[in-house]
């Protein structure tokens, strides 16, 4: 059990709270060097599980944002179409051959490197983020599959570019549709869900020390009690930690003392306007009588 | 029968003589029955991850084993049960058959439900077991097969209807994948807007530095679905909620309503991920209808409140028995708004799958002129054919 602990303590040094379950599968996944993809809810703190672990091993993040219509020029590499342009009008005027002039613009310094290049040719295994995969279409999964699996990246115009270092490859999914079968088995899986309120607890005194033991408590209650409700979007840890912010500014230290400060300060937990109507305020009268 | 010695399982040398990895290649092979994606890679796998942390900490097996074996929210809420049902010493038998959600292969009433598996092979004689694998997966194949040909209305077991909705659901986000591919053999990667392109080249002297490109085109279609849940349909609605559940989840542009005295979009309600709450949402819709359909007003209350849907990317898919209360008039007339403003009007009739159904429900008679496609629903395959029409 103590390589576990021992992770979950550099896990929480790199400022993430980490429950055992999840340093475990951490801890499989940097022994076995497999793809690692982290399932769930937005804004239950997935992207920050691959942040954490960047810091926890002292290592680059590299970030790939997914996005529909994301293509190989976006995600591996592309030419750098304006420098070549200028370079072949600077070159017009001197006496290089077709040939010279077309090895010149075609080597790495007209190369861009987009994230997925940028992982492989790292001196020292960076964590590769690959950000909402299920928002990128089919085929650039299939494209990354191909990549994760030969750790390689052929460039016509340059060769097979081998990969220097194994990246860790984080992926997160909202699960907005189905990945393919061959991607599914390729990775490890976790399902990250709501934090516990302690877990909660814990996150918002580490990132925010100066709210009180009280405010916190019943910040994080009523919270989790709109969780509950029947929302379209359910306030995630960055929703949390932004009401604390926007209470401590309005220096509010005991949310029963002001329930319409609660009311009022509802933007920053809830992004609809169904979610604004469902929570009316007496939902929010009853929410608040039960706090501690 | 002894828990400690399981026969071990022909399958590689790591197998053999090893009961820990006997039992750990039976567990995967229960999973496997019970609908989770583990083939021999993922026995191999877990076979490495078990020697690498143990059986000794149950605690680290289980989430090693979890993290490996399962690939989505559904396998992972299941697979603690699952786990305990198997490696749990005590009243094993008990648990393992209050496992929820057999697997396709226990409805074929051959041989013992997925579930309980691990522990009938080891009560089970010597003689038996040798082809209980292969044997098992062949069954699979064709007891889903079976599914996909059985008319809804005459699966009659929990068990096997679950499996069908989670078919029908299944086929929805396959129709997509389908239709995405097709789009994209037809696109062939991002051209270049040539005229813009020159245009813009006119200000660094003629050198086409900046490129313009061409704006892909949506091909994709936007699907509305208007679904009779009234009660001479009710032995249907259920299988074409999970199917709108998955056209919701796998198009992006995708509408659902339901309907019998009233109109009301589900989409949102179909969109929560945990069916059980979807079928009590789902309830909560229908609270205080009363008996009776009126396809007619509900269409006209979905032209006045939702006509801004239809258009000549629009995909009507309308789906009812036709069994209509109202006027038939009424409903010829709201049918043919919708068809002069959609692209294709498809109506599916689950009764048309019966032997010797004619339309000839007045209301079926009004609509049969205004439709562009009157087709079968009422099997999972009759709703696979609906593929081609879709991107018609």
């Amino acid at each position: 059990m103590d390589d576990i602990g021992q992770l979950q303590k550099r896990l929480e040094d790199a400022g993430y709270v980490a429950e055992p379950d999840l340093a475990a599968t951490l801890l499989l996944f940097t022994q076995l060097r497999r793809p690692l993809l982290l399932e769930g809810e937005a804004g239950v703190g997935k992207t920050e599980i691959a942040k954490a672990l960047a810091r926890a091993f002292d290592t680059r993040l590299i970030r790939l944002q997914c996005y529909e219509g994301l293509d190989a020029s976006a995600a591996v590499y592309e030419w750098n179409y304006q420098r070549q342009l200028l370079a072949i009008k600077i070159q017009e005027s001197e006496a290089h051959s077709a040939e010279e002039k077309e090895e010149h613009i075609f080597s790495e310094p007209f190369l861009l490197r987009r994230p997925l290049l940028e992982a492989i040719t790292q001196p020292d295994p960076p964590v590769l983020l690959v950000d909402e995969i299920d928002r990128a279409d089919e085929e650039f999964e299939a494209y990354l599959l191909e990549v994760l699996s030969d750790f390689q990246i052929s460039i016509p115009e340059l060769g097979t570019v081998e990969a220097s270092s194994v990246p860790y490859v984080v992926l997160t999914s909202n699960a907005t549709r189905e990945l393919s079968d061959a991607l599914l088995r390729r990775c490890l899986y976790y399902y990250v869900d709501y934090p516990s309120v302690e877990k909660e607890l814990r996150i918002v005194s580490a990132r925010l020390p100066e709210v009180g033991q009280r405010l916190a408590g019943q910040v994080v209650a009523f919270v989790h009690a709109l969780r509950e409700l029947d929302l379209r979007k359910k306030p995630g840890i960055a929703e949390t930690l932004d009401w604390v912010a926007a209470l401590l500014r309005v220096k509010v230290s005991d949310l029963t003392e002001r329930p319409e400060w609660v009311a009022q300060s509802l933007v920053c937990l809830l992004k609809t306007r169904e979610d604004r109507a469902a929570v009316t305020d007496e939902v929010v009268e009853r929410l608040v009588a039960r706090l501690p | 029968m002894s828990d400690a010695q399981p026969r071990p399982r022909d399958r590689g040398a790591e197998a053999a003589g090893n009961p820990l990895a006997g039992r750990i290649l039976d567990f995967v092979d229960g999973l496997r029955r019970d609908g989770f994606r583990a083939g021999v890679a993922e026995e191999l796998d877990a076979l490495e991850v078990a020697a690498r942390v143990g059986i000794v900490d149950r605690r680290r097996l289980r989430w090693a084993l979890r993290s490996l074996l399962c690939s989505d929210v559904d396998e992972w809420r299941r697979f603690d049960r699952l786990f305990d049902a198997y490696w749990q010493p005590a009243n094993r038998r008990a648990r393992v058959q209050a496992v929820p959600g057999v697997p396709l292969q226990g409805a074929a009433g051959q041989g013992p439900a997925g579930g309980t598996r691990p522990l009938e092979q080891e009560g089970a004689g010597e003689g038996d077991d040798s082809g209980a694998g292969s044997g098992g997966v062949q069954g699979g194949a064709s007891e889903r097969e079976l599914l996909e040909k059985t008319d809804f209305r005459l699966l009659l077991d929990e068990a096997q209807m679950r499996a069908c909705e989670r078919l029908a659901e299944h086929l929805a986000r396959r129709m997509r994948r389908h239709l995405l591919r097709r789009e994209r053999i037809a696109r062939l990667g991002r051209r270049v807007h040539m005229r813009r392109t020159i245009h813009r080249s006119l200000q660094h002297g003629g050198v086409p530095l900046e490129l313009a490109w061409r704006r892909r085109r949506e091909r994709l279609p936007r699907l509305v679905l208007l679904l009779d849940v009234s009660r001479s349909m009710s032995l249907y609605s259920m299988f074409f909620l999970r199917f709108a559940r998955g056209i919701v989840a796998a198009f992006d542009d995708a509408h659902a309503f339901a309907f019998h005295t009233r109109l009301v979009p589900v989409s949102e309600a179909l969109r929560d991920r945990d069916p059980e709450r979807m079928r009590d949402k789902l309830a909560v819709l229908s609270l205080g209808w009363s008996g009776g359909t009126r396809i007619g007003e509900s269409l006209a209350r979905f032209n006045s409140g939702h006509g801004r849907l239809l258009g000549s990317r629009t995909v009507v898919v309308l789906v009812s028995d036709g069994y209509d209360t109202g006027a038939p008039e009424l409903l010829g007339r709201e049918l043919a708004k919708i068809h002069d403003r959609a692209r294709r009007l498809i109506w599916l009739n689950p009764l048309l799958g019966r032997e010797g159904y004619e339309p000839v429900a007045q209301g079926m008679q009004a609509a049969l002129a205004h439709i562009d496609l009157f087709a079968t629903a009422h099997n999972l395959e009759s709703l696979a054919a609906l593929e081609p029409e879709l991107v018609r």
